[in-house]
């Protein structure tokens, strides 16, 4: 009996916790629209999510079209292929691993920064100092950092897709010896628009989970720097987690 | 009590959990004088004054500030009557992404009621009131916990409130210190006249600078008098707070 009351009250405690974090996410989109327009921190959002993410990005994109040209150049070489080498990576990179990798590298790097953020100014007062001054705090700093992360995670994924592509050219046509044309024109008659609409929709869709995610675990800090350790790693586990599973059931619509 | 009322409380309870923190709140604070909520810790003295800003909404029970009540404002009305407030906190809750001149003029920028060097001037003229001109250009990090409580008083004063609630203003602070917030309070007190509402623990430094003094104890009221009749009290309970607290009980004053 114990174990079927522990069960339902976490069941409860769980679709309560959904159901916070969905009002959360309507009041932060709410505030949007109603002035002042706090242009001057969306912009200062974006320079620390985006720009300040984009070398991160760019180191790890670059390594991974390097190391998916060298994969598939030594597996499609097994069926004499190797011409498809530049379709092979474009389409890994534009389809599944651009949005998902720079979105997992924009919640270690950002998504962290923010949960962290929003818990401090939560546990010294400063969202309290806020309301005070009769200043909305989800506007003042949730609604900024969404609308950031919504523009500036496409973008960070456009420059993960087209360094990866330039990763895998370095590896397989300078370094494999794969013709740099068949590289090329093999990237150009594979990728149809609906493969790189589908990589915006999906970085889009994780840049909102990321920021919705952080935003919603620092505000609900809980008052303690043990809450605040907490409340930083769950925001980091649980975006990455909600990123994989997103991922698979949005690829399963698109398709 | 026949002064003018700034804020009426009446009967507010608040439950955290299942832990009763207010059971029952009937409190008036006195229009332009500085009231000072005394009692033990944990007894919800903050949560009372959070009440009054509505930071926290009652379970049950009014808050009346101007004739209004706060429990059942939407966050637009709440909005408007803060504008009469301001806050000092415990910890001051500075903003640490800005130095102190940007968290004393952050009010005034936000509500853009003045231009800019009508604000720098006004900003100046504060952080030089509260002794702080020269460490406009610091950040929070980098001050003294009483830099810190000035800082944060010249944020607060800054939008000329009417009401200013100062939650535990000299908390960790030296006893020189804490003289020096108090009577920095007094002064700013006498030069612009707000309502000031204080909840602290300084048992006998409190008594000189309070007009009133109210003790919270078992989630009620039990004691509101003038400061000096307050000391008089022979309510045991009042007793024995004020004398556990205060070493000098014995000595004149």
């Amino acid at each position: 009996m114990s174990l079927i009351r522990y069960l339902g009250a976490r069941a409860i405690e769980f679709i309560e916790e959904m159901g916070k974090m969905a009002l959360f996410l309507l009041r932060a989109f709410g505030w949007f629209f109603r002035p002042p327009v706090r242009i001057y921190q969306i912009i200062k959002q974006m320079h620390f999510v985006g720009f300040k993410s984009s070398f991160v990005v760019t180191l790890t994109a670059a390594f991974t079209g390097m190391v998916l040209a060298l994969q598939g150049y030594y597996t499609l070489r097994k069926f004499g292929s190797e011409a498809l080498l530049g379709s092979a990576v474009a389409l890994s990179m534009i389809r599944e691993l651009g949005p998902v990798l720079a979105s997992l590298m924009v919640t270690a790097r950002a998504g962290s920064a923010i949960t962290a953020e929003i818990g401090i100014m939560r546990i010294t007062e400063q969202i309290d100092a806020l309301e005070t001054m009769a200043i909305n705090p989800l506007q003042y700093l949730v609604t900024p950092k969404i609308i950031a992360s919504l523009l500036c995670v496409p973008l960070l994924v456009a420059i993960f897709d087209v360094v990866g592509i330039g990763g895998g050219y370095l590896v397989g046509v300078k370094l494999l010896g794969v013709s740099g044309g068949s590289y090329w024109s093999s990237i150009e008659s594979a990728v149809e628009w609906k493969d790189v609409y589908g990589g915006i929709l999906k970085s889009i869709s994780f840049g909102l989970i990321v920021s919705w995610v952080c935003c919603y675990k620092g505000y609900f800090t809980k008052m303690s720097a043990e809450g605040l350790g907490r409340a930083t790693t769950q925001s980091v586990v649980l975006a990455s987690v909600l990123i994989l599973v997103w991922d698979y059931f949005l690829t399963s619509i698109l398709l | 009590m026949s002064l003018p009322i700034a804020i009426q409380i009446r009967g507010v309870e608040k439950k955290f959990g299942d832990h009763e923190v207010l059971k029952g709140v009937d409190l008036d604070i006195p229009k332009g004088k500085i009231t000072t909520i005394i009692g033990p810790s944990g007894e919800g003295k903050s949560v009372l004054l959070k009440h009054m800003i509505g930071l926290i909404r009652p379970d049950c029970g009014t808050v009346m500030v101007d004739g209004v009540d706060l429990s059942s404002l939407g966050e637009r009305k709440l909005n408007e009557i803060r504008k009469k407030f301001a806050m000092l906190f415990q910890s001051a809750a500075l903003f640490d992404s800005m130095n102190v001149f940007d968290n004393v003029a952050f009010p005034l920028r936000e509500k853009r009621l003045k231009t800019e060097s009508e604000i720098q001037i006004a900003v100046f003229e504060m952080l030089e009131r509260v002794g702080l001109r020269a460490m406009g250009h610091k950040f929070p990090a980098e001050l003294s916990g009483g830099m810190k409580k000035r800082a944060g008083l010249a944020r607060a004063l800054a939008m000329g409130p009417e009401i200013i609630l100062f939650d535990e203003p000299t908390t960790g602070l030296d006893p020189l210190m804490v003289h020096a917030i108090h009577h920095l309070i007094l002064s700013m007190h006498q030069t612009f006249g707000f309502t000031g509402i204080m909840v602290s623990h300084e048992i006998p430094e409190i008594f000189p600078i309070s007009d009133w003094v109210a003790m919270l104890k078992g989630g009620t009221i039990i004691a509101m008098k003038p400061s000096e009749e307050f000391r008089q009290l022979t309510d045991p309970r009042v007793r024995e707070f004020i004398s556990v607290n205060n070493g000098m009980a014995a000595m004149p004053v």
